[in-house]
């Protein structure tokens, strides 16, 4: 059993440099593969509804006819289902986190017809 | 003499989550605790009746934020059951490393709020320093830092490379080293031994009794660990149970400290013994059936009761969390403590209520 072990564990960290990064002069950089912000999709989407059918928080909501394919970012939860699943390839998950959501309105991807009115979320 | 009733939580500085105690006190004597749970009640439970099997294991994992892996992975196991899917090798061992990452980020947790509870915050910080580290090992091996998100029916969702095998273990030995300091400091420091020693102290006919499971059954001197059940890679990887016998918060603390290095020690196994190969099974149909499965959470012993008739959706789901089973006792060692420990008998349960009430 160590003597001492607490103030011979304070000397030794009392000459080093914090561990803690000084943000913001040192921002985080995420480690590679970290499940981040869902990207919109590439064009290469084919409005398959594949992948809203596999969000398991209805986060995603795909229109065939008018080609729309918005998101709900209050609900995405980056679990990576949707980008596991998609057939062609068109979605990503980057690794840095999704900046702060401050509206509850809906992300569209580009080139996309804005619906009217958001639909209530499912239950 | 009169009594006093003093209300404890649900807001309390070592509280993490709301639990409500209702402290009957005779001058500075806790005679009895009278708790109430249910303020952040989710319906988890009844969930499962609406989303899909496979989906759910996203939610089973949000059950507690903690112990996230295991819930996930308690979940497969049981649909696994149910439906006889082969899970290969490789992926019961990376469950298993998952596993014990996430034991050991859990018990450095309890270390640093139990040091933070007793107003010992240099030593808070060295436990939660150390943590980052393992958070950082469990960000780079599956892309989250706390929800895991890496578990599916039928195996698990990504692999870990040669390469990322290699310094993890590298940084395991590094984190080892660290965690020796700082159990040096709890095992043996005098301000922390004036705290716990002797405090709350369950003997082991009791600790049975009430029903207690995991470090609070074990630091009690009841040998029980639900890895040697042999779920996941524990077949292949044995495990001793840590056992105490004083029954004292000192001892609690002796257990989970002593897990820390088991863990470490599991991860080296499972690294040195894993398999090549696939990582998961394609899974096809739904499931027809019930099963009860058991697995050692950082806290405790956790039992999933899935019940599915065949349709996408679970029929019916339970889930008995070991912080539920830990409360009896929790009530029992409060009665006649000194109000001034409460807080420290409340932490040594490990309390999480978030997944007691789901
Ligand atoms: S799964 Fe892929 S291709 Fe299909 S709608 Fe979604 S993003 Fe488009
Ligand atoms: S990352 Fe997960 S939660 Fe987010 S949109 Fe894709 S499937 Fe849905």
């Amino acid at each position: 059993m160590a003597i001492f072990a607490m103030e011979r564990l304070a000397l030794k960290w009392a000459f080093k440099k914090p561990v803690t990064s000084r943000y913001p002069f040192e921002p985080r950089v995420p480690l590679p593969h970290s499940r981040g912000k869902l990207e919109m999709p590439t064009p290469t989407c084919i409005h398959c509804k594949i992948c809203e059918k596999k969000c398991p928080t209805d986060a995603i909501t795909v229109d065939r006819a008018k080609k729309t394919w918005v998101i709900d970012r209050l609900r995405c939860i980056s679990c990576g289902a949707c980008v596991e699943n998609c057939p062609k390839d068109s979605l990503t998950l980057s690794e840095m986190h999704n900046g702060p959501v401050v509206t509850r309105d809906r992300e569209f991807a580009a080139a996309v017809v804005i619906a009217d009115k958001p639909s209530p979320p499912k239950v | 003499m009169a009594t006093t009733i003093i209300p404890f939580g649900p807001q309390h500085p070592v509280l993490p989550e709301p639990v409500h105690l209702d402290l009957v006190v005779e001058d500075e004597k806790v005679v009895e605790a009278r708790p109430s749970i249910g303020f952040i009640h989710r319906g988890l439970e009844r969930l499962a009746e609406k989303k899909e099997y496979q989906e759910f294991v996203y939610v089973a994992e949000r059950i507690c934020g903690i112990c996230s892996f295991i819930h996930g992975q308690t979940y497969c196991q049981a649909i696994e059951e149910i439906m006889k899917i082969p899970v290969p090798p490789r992926a019961q061992y990376l469950r298993t490393i998952w596993g014990e990452l996430s034991r050991l980020h859990s018990h450095l947790l309890w270390l640093g709020l139990m040091a933070d509870g007793m107003g010992f915050e240099s030593l808070f910080m060295h436990a939660w320093r150390i943590r980052e580290k393992v958070l950082n090992i469990i960000e780079a091996t599956t892309g989250g830092r706390v929800i895991f998100g890496s578990c599916k029916i039928g195996g698990v969702r990504r692999d870990i490379d040669p390469d990322t095998m290699k310094t993890l273990l590298a940084q395991i030995d590094d984190i080892n080293k660290d965690m020796h300091e700082i159990v040096n400091v709890f095992l043996s420091d005098r301000s922390v031994k004036a705290r716990l020693v002797g405090v709350g102290t369950l003997t082991k006919d009791e600790a049975y009794d009430l029903g207690c499971v995991g470090p609070m059954l074990r630091a009690s001197g009841v040998s029980q660990d639900m890895r040697s059940l042999g779920y996941a890679a524990f077949n292949e990887i044995k495990v001793e149970p840590i056992v105490r016998t004083a029954g004292d918060s000192y001892a609690r603390c002796e257990v989970r400290c002593g897990e820390l290095f088991q863990s470490v020690n599991i991860i080296r196994q499972a690294a040195a013994k894993i398999p090549p190969g696939e990582i998961a099974v394609k899974v096809t149909g739904k499931p027809t059936g019930e099963s009860i499965t058991r697995t050692e959470q950082p806290r405790g012993e956790v039992v999933y009761y899935v019940k599915a008739n065949g349709a996408m959706n679970l029929q019916r789901f339970r889930v008995r969390t070991p912080t539920f089973a830990n409360l009896p006792a929790l009530l029992k060692v409060l009665q006649g403590c000194d109000l001034a420990d409460v807080p420290m008998l409340v932490l040594t349960i490990d309390p999480c209520i978030s997944c007691t009430e789901r």
